[in-house]
């Protein structure tokens, strides 16, 4: 379990860096690895069966390798490095970032969780790196920042589902997942659209209807 | 308690410039150079204490008491903090708060003398050191309470005492965090390179050193023994939380103490030969971060 718990303390510290960043290639890096270390959480929490391998190898192909890769190829092709004028600055969305989490292990602590789950991080850490992932979808304009934003978002969902593994049907698992990818491709789409009408990928212009 | 005071008082008055020393050979050996003897930071300290001194006409007995006060303080602080496993002189519930406003007291005396002197640059200076030391106490402050959480004591004693070894395996995360914190304070506080460099010889970069422009001989002889005086004390809480270890015998024990402040003294000379200083816009936002991880280690201690 003390593993476990520090993997997932890790996870925080990448949703702290998300929150900081500025720079897009770090970020990205930092969401893959965050990726990587979420596929190990079904192995080092139901043991190696042949569910939790394939999920787990499911998660590192996707969240750790493909989703990374495609953004960094995005950025390499729109070219930009930044994100520069968040809505919200950088320290005090990481301060923001550092009050929900605190608010989020104290709150944790009031829920009537199951005794094998009382000594995990997981619903604190599930429900930080959710709002982590919302306070970044809210506060930057790039539309590629709020794509990682919904990344950690749906890494928080997923830190969520391990728990109900043994509950819950694969296909819910798989839902997960492939709702994910659908988000990135939606996006993706977006980004392109953006791109090409504005040639800029701010979502700020997107508001200003033409009558 | 009276031979325990008097080793403390003598280790810290002694001993002190010694880290000084180790830092410069450190960062000279990284720059290629031989580098001073050991012990040249002795000396300079006594050539300093033997010059005359020159005192401006604007300034009063306000200009003397912030270099006294930063001599006076380390010591007394010194006498609360366990030498490793060797216990404090002095020691009752609560003290860490008191361990803390000593160092604003002496923080203040010192900006009050170099307001004192009526210099803009030296007002500069006390703005910043203030502003900094502001951002600095709340994560000194968080890192006690995850101390203090975790030993149950409010007394450094008790907090930095036996059981300091045992909390490693069930919260070691919160202690790595607090060493980091701490580390991070410690470079602050002494005016060490990421955030300050203490050999600058330009005015507006300096922050600590801007506010002592004006103090010469044996006051600038006090102000540098001050400082090492100060990084020793400030540097023997970061060595206990590191070599948690105690043998049993009290010459082991503060052999041990030594021989970590030693490694500390090599890690900052480390740390200022690879590191290059940061923007002064950058602080404040290393700090905030800094105080943010203190504050999550002492919520991951608090559930």
């Amino acid at each position: 379990m003390n593993l476990v718990n520090n993997v997932l303390i890790l996870v925080v510290f990448i949703n702290f860096f998300m929150l900081s960043s500025s720079r897009l290639v770090p970020c990205i890096r930092a969401v893959s690895l965050q990726g990587a270390l979420l596929a190990l959480l079904p192995l080092l929490t139901h043991g190696f069966t042949a569910h939790t391998v394939v999920l787990s190898c499911g998660a590192l192909a996707l969240k750790g390798i493909i989703i990374p890769r495609l953004l960094l190829r995005t950025i390499e092709q729109v070219g930009i490095r930044r994100e520069l004028e968040p809505i919200i600055g950088y320290v005090p969305t990481t301060a923001l970032g550092a009050v929900l989490t605190s608010a989020s292990f104290l709150f944790a602590n009031q829920l009537p969780l199951l005794p094998e789950h009382v000594d995990t991080l997981f619903i604190p850490v599930s429900l930080s790196t959710l709002s982590s992932g919302l306070l970044l979808l809210m506060t930057r304009k790039k539309a590629i920042t709020q794509v990682l934003g919904y990344l950690v978002l749906e890494n928080g969902i997923y830190i969520f589902g391990i728990l109900l593994l043994e509950a819950m049907p694969t296909l819910v698992e798989a839902g997960v997942l492939l709702d994910l990818l659908v988000g990135i491709f939606v996006m993706g789409i977006v980004m392109h659209q953006i791109h090409r009408t504005y040639s800029d990928l701010g979502t700020e212009q997107l508001s200003a209807l033409k009558e | 308690m009276l031979i325990n005071a008097l080793i403390h008082t003598l280790v810290v008055l002694l001993l002190s410039p010694l880290l000084i020393g180790i830092i410069i050979r450190v960062k000279s050996r990284f720059a290629g150079r031989r580098g001073a003897p050991l012990v040249q930071p002795w000396r300079d300290i006594w050539r300093l204490l033997r010059k005359d001194l020159v005192i401006s006409h604007t300034t009063s007995w306000v200009f003397f008491v912030g270099p006294v006060l930063g001599v006076i303080v380390p010591v007394l602080a010194f006498l609360f903090v366990p030498l490793g496993a060797f216990p404090a002189a002095i020691s009752f519930e609560g003290d860490f708060i008191l361990w803390l406003y000593l160092f604003a007291l002496a923080r203040f005396a010192t900006a009050a003398a170099a307001l004192d002197t009526g210099s803009s640059f030296e007002g500069m200076g006390a703005a910043r050191e203030v502003t900094y030391a502001s951002l600095a106490e709340p994560v000194l402050f968080f890192c006690l309470l995850v101390i203090a959480r975790l030993s149950g004591s409010l007394s450094f004693n008790g907090m930095f005492g036996a059981d300091i070894a045992g909390m490693w395996p069930t919260a070691g995360v919160s202690l790595l965090l607090v060493a980091l914190c701490w580390m991070l304070v410690l470079l602050l506080e002494n005016a060490r390179i990421p955030f300050d460099d203490p050999t600058t010889h330009l005015e507006l970069t300096m922050i600590h050193e801007v506010m002592v422009l004006d103090h010469s001989g044996p006051l600038l002889g006090l102000v540098h023994w001050g400082a090492a005086m100060k990084l020793m004390v400030s540097g023997a809480l970061l060595v206990r939380v590191i070599l948690p270890f105690s043998t049993g015998h009290p010459g082991f024990d503060i052999a041990l103490f030594a021989l970590g402040m030693i490694l500390l003294a090599a890690l900052i000379g480390v740390v200022e030969s690879v590191m290059a200083r940061f923007k002064l816009p950058r602080i404040p936002q290393i700090m905030v971060g800094a105080i943010l991880f203190a504050f999550f280690a002492w919520i991951l201690v608090l559930r």
